[in-house]
Formats: C-alpha cells, structure tokens, sequence
C-alpha cells in the first residue's frame, strides 16, 4: 500500500511548526498505524532526517500515551480505539492522511506530534485519589457491600486512561469528561463519599485554572473516547459540584 | 462556600446559560400560546394582548426580567464561545466534527446568531413601535388595535419569509439548547429519555407553530 502522509513537523514549543509530505510505500494491511510510522522513521534516519517525535507506550489500548489527530478525528478513523489499536487496512492504497497533535492550549505541544498533558496530572493531584489509613488495619474493600449499579457505574468511570482524547476531539478542548469520569469512580463508592466534596470542587478548579473549555454537551467526546466513557458522568460531576457549593 | 462563587467557574458559567435559556424557553411558550390565537379569534387575541401590554406586573416587573434574560443569554453565549476558541488555541488543518456529533450541537453560536438578528427586526417590528405609542407619543390605548397591527406586519411576504427562516434556526437551536441545558443543570437519569423526547416535540410544534401563524396571516389577509 502506498499512502502519501502530510505530518505535522515542529521542532519545539516555542517554534511554529508546519506539515511536511512524505511518501510511504511497502505499508501492508495488518500493520498497526503506529508500526506504520515506525517504517517512515526508519526510512528518515536512513536518510539522515530528523525522525518524527510521537507519544506511544504499551501498544495495547491500555497506557492512554498514543495520541494523534489522524484525519480530522482523535486516535484516527474508528470509534473506540486508541491510535496503537488502529489498523491500516482502514485504509486504501494511494490515500492521503493527515496527521496532527492533539489541539489545545492546555496541551502544549512538546515536539512535532508530542503533548505535554501534564494538565491531567495536576488535576488528578487535586483530588483523584482517596485518602486511606494504610497503617495494616484498613478494612478490606471487598467486605464493604455496594450495590451492583454503583459498582458497575464506578468500574466504568474507572476505565478512564487519560487519553485526552476527548479535549483533544472537543470543539471547546473541555476536559468535562475526564475530570467527571475520575470524580465518579470515587464519588459512586462508599470510600471515596468521605472526600466527594473537596474532590469535586478542587479538581474543577485546577480543570479551569489549567485553562480547559466549557462543555456544550455535543457528545463529541463520548464517541471519541477509546474506553466509552458515558456523559452521563458530566452530568452526574455538575450536580455533585453544585450540592458541594451549596 | 457562597452560592455566588459557582458563578465563577466553567460549569457554573454554564449553568447560568442553561437557566437563562430554560428561561426564555418558558416565555417563548407563553408568547405562542398568545399568538396561535389570533389564527381562530381576533377578541381573544386582542383581550389577552391588550392585558400584557397594560398590566404593571407584566409591564414593569415581567418584561425588564425578560429582556434582562434574552440580552445575558445572548452576551453570556458569545462570551463563552470565546473563552472556547481560546482553549483550542491553534485550530486543526483537517477537523471531522460531523462524524461524531450533529450539526446542531456544534453550531449553537450560528443558530443563536440568527435568533439574534430576527430580535432586532422584531423588537423593530413591534417592541419599539409599542414602547412609542404607549410611553413617548402616550396615544390613547385601544383594547381592539393589536390584531390590527399583526395582520398589517405579516402583509408582506418578505417579512414573512424573513420570519419564517428565523423559525427555522430557531428549532435547530431549541433541538440542542433545550435538553442539553437539562443535562448542564444535572439531570441524566431516566428522565432524561422523556426530556429528550419533549425537547424534540418542542422544538418542532413551537417553531413552526410560528411559522404556520406568519404564513396564516399573509395568506389569509
């Protein structure tokens, strides 16, 4: 498969950056996208090009460090996914793909397709953890009974890996569904109840001091997020953000 | 923690946009349901024209509240779409905001902005010419004059098409703005379902109920 690539190039923050084209031949179908920019790297050293910088780790959906805007849509042309998990029989001989970082003021770019979403981190050290008594007599949380709604809810909140898929496919960059997935899978739970309050308020403070977008509730975000994370957990977030205000 | 200081932050910037919009969508309703009668009687019409625009509570108390209403939806929408672009900073060469949600929900600043223009013609069209005969020339009130004036607006047909077009974006905002402020405010339970299904209904019968009004009076008069 031949496919002509035009990939966002920027040697730091603080440069300006541009596309460049680049012709890739010999890609075959079951080749991951990632493995796919791995041969064209291969192919730039060869030839004594600076090869393209781009965020990856576990290769397996898991770690959230892929990123890329692929075409118009976070994590390329498939709902559900992250971009290791894509695949190039999505698509066809002779394409052309157009390859972005994730865009945002509060993802500063690092070099070429790399991110800096230390955002995410600052506003998990907020409140994104629950304050525990690891002394030796912690109770056991398996013999805490919590209804099955609730567990599921905060399982699947839990499944968040901070991709920034969603601020990156959001119109406004609005982190609403990563913050409200990580305030419900505590918030659902008997343990993480104790701190909801702080949690709520201080994480949609750092949210906003970090400069991230208002949500308009397009559902943009839910369709692009690799693990499904519902936006019902936004809704969930602003009450529980109004009823720890007043 | 002061009930002011929600105000201060992105979710409760929004929430002020939801309120104020559920707001205006319960006085878009009382104002159709004023309307839709002038189609089958001029005298109930006239009577219930001639108590908004006489009474002191609507007068003096309801309608600053109103205005107040439409100018800090309209201020706070586009306030808030610019502290949204700022937050993408640098825009995407290539952005396929269709593929994964509808048009509606991402052009709500367009859609507003039409609904926007429309209310400058139609406060020129009939708030100013009523502020006129009622506070600056104080002509003596007439119970029977307001049927009079809407047929004569809805003479021409440019006007009429102007409105109707209105109308038009006037439901594709509503489909959106309507259930997503419920969701802003906090709902996502099983009524959600029922809000989303009314916001649909809605939508459509107010809008173009409106719509059917202005065609009514140009075809018929």
């Amino acid at each position: 498969m031949k496919l002509n690539l035009k990939i966002w190039r920027q040697k730091d923050n603080e440069s300006k950056g541009n596309f460049e084209k680049y012709l890739i031949d010999d890609i075959t179908p079951e080749m991951s996208f990632l493995e796919m920019l791995d041969i064209l790297n291969e192919k730039l050293i060869n030839e004594n090009i600076d090869p393209i910088s781009f965020d990856h780790d576990c290769r397996e959906g898991i770690c959230g460090s892929c990123s890329l805007f692929i075409n118009g849509r976070a994590h390329g042309p498939d709902k559900g996914i992250t971009t290791c998990q894509l695949h190039m029989r999505k698509f066809k001989d002779g394409d052309s793909i157009i390859i972005e970082p994730f865009r945002a003021k509060s993802f500063p770019i690092i070099k070429d397709l790399v991110v800096d979403r230390s955002a995410f981190d600052r506003i998990q050290h907020t409140g994104g953890y629950i304050s525990i008594n690891t002394s030796g007599n912690t109770q056991d949380a398996n013999t805490i009974p919590i209804r099955k709604e609730d567990a599921d809810n905060a399982f699947d909140a839990a499944t968040c890996i901070g991709c920034g898929a969603c601020v990156a496919t959001c119109k406004n960059a609005s982190a609403m569904l990563y913050v409200s997935a990580k305030v419900s899978q505590f918030s659902y739970l008997p343990q993480g109840k104790v701190e909801a309050k702080e949690r709520v308020l201080n994480m949609v403070k750092q949210m906003d001091e970090e400069g991230f977008g208002n949500c308009t509730n397009t559902g943009a975000c839910e369709v692009e997020c690799p693990k499904g994370i519902s936006i019902k957990n936004i809704a969930r977030m602003n009450r529980e953000f109004y009823k720890a205000k007043i | 923690m002061s009930l002011i200081s929600i105000f201060k932050s992105s979710i409760g910037k929004k929430l002020l946009m939801a309120l104020s919009g559920i707001f205006l969508v319960v006085f878009l309703t009382q104002h159709f349901l004023i309307n839709i009668t002038s189609v089958f009687s001029e005298d109930i019409f006239n009577f219930l024209s001639h108590f908004m625009g006489n009474n002191p509570v609507v007068q003096f108390i309801l309608q600053p509240i109103l205005i107040f209403g439409v100018i800090f939806h309209f201020v706070m929408g586009f306030y808030l779409e610019i502290l949204n672009r700022k937050s993408r900073g640098k825009n995407y060469s290539r952005y396929a905001g269709r593929d994964n949600a509808p048009w509606i929900s991402r052009n709500m600043i367009y859609s507003g902005g039409v609904v926007l223009l429309f209310l400058v013609l139609h406060f020129y069209d009939f708030w100013i010419p009523e502020m006129n005969y009622k506070y600056i020339e104080v002509l003596p009130e007439d119970p029977n004059r307001y049927y009079e004036e809407l047929i004569h607006k809805f003479e021409s047909p440019v006007r009429t098409t102007i409105y109707s077009l209105s109308f038009i974006f006037l439901a594709l905002h509503l489909l959106h703005g309507f259930s997503s402020s419920f969701k802003t405010v906090g709902v996502d339970s099983k009524y959600y379902n029922i809000i989303k299904s009314f916001t649909f209904i809605f939508s459509i019968i107010i809008p173009f109920g409106f719509i059917f009004i202005a065609l009514f009076h140009n075809l018929m008069h």
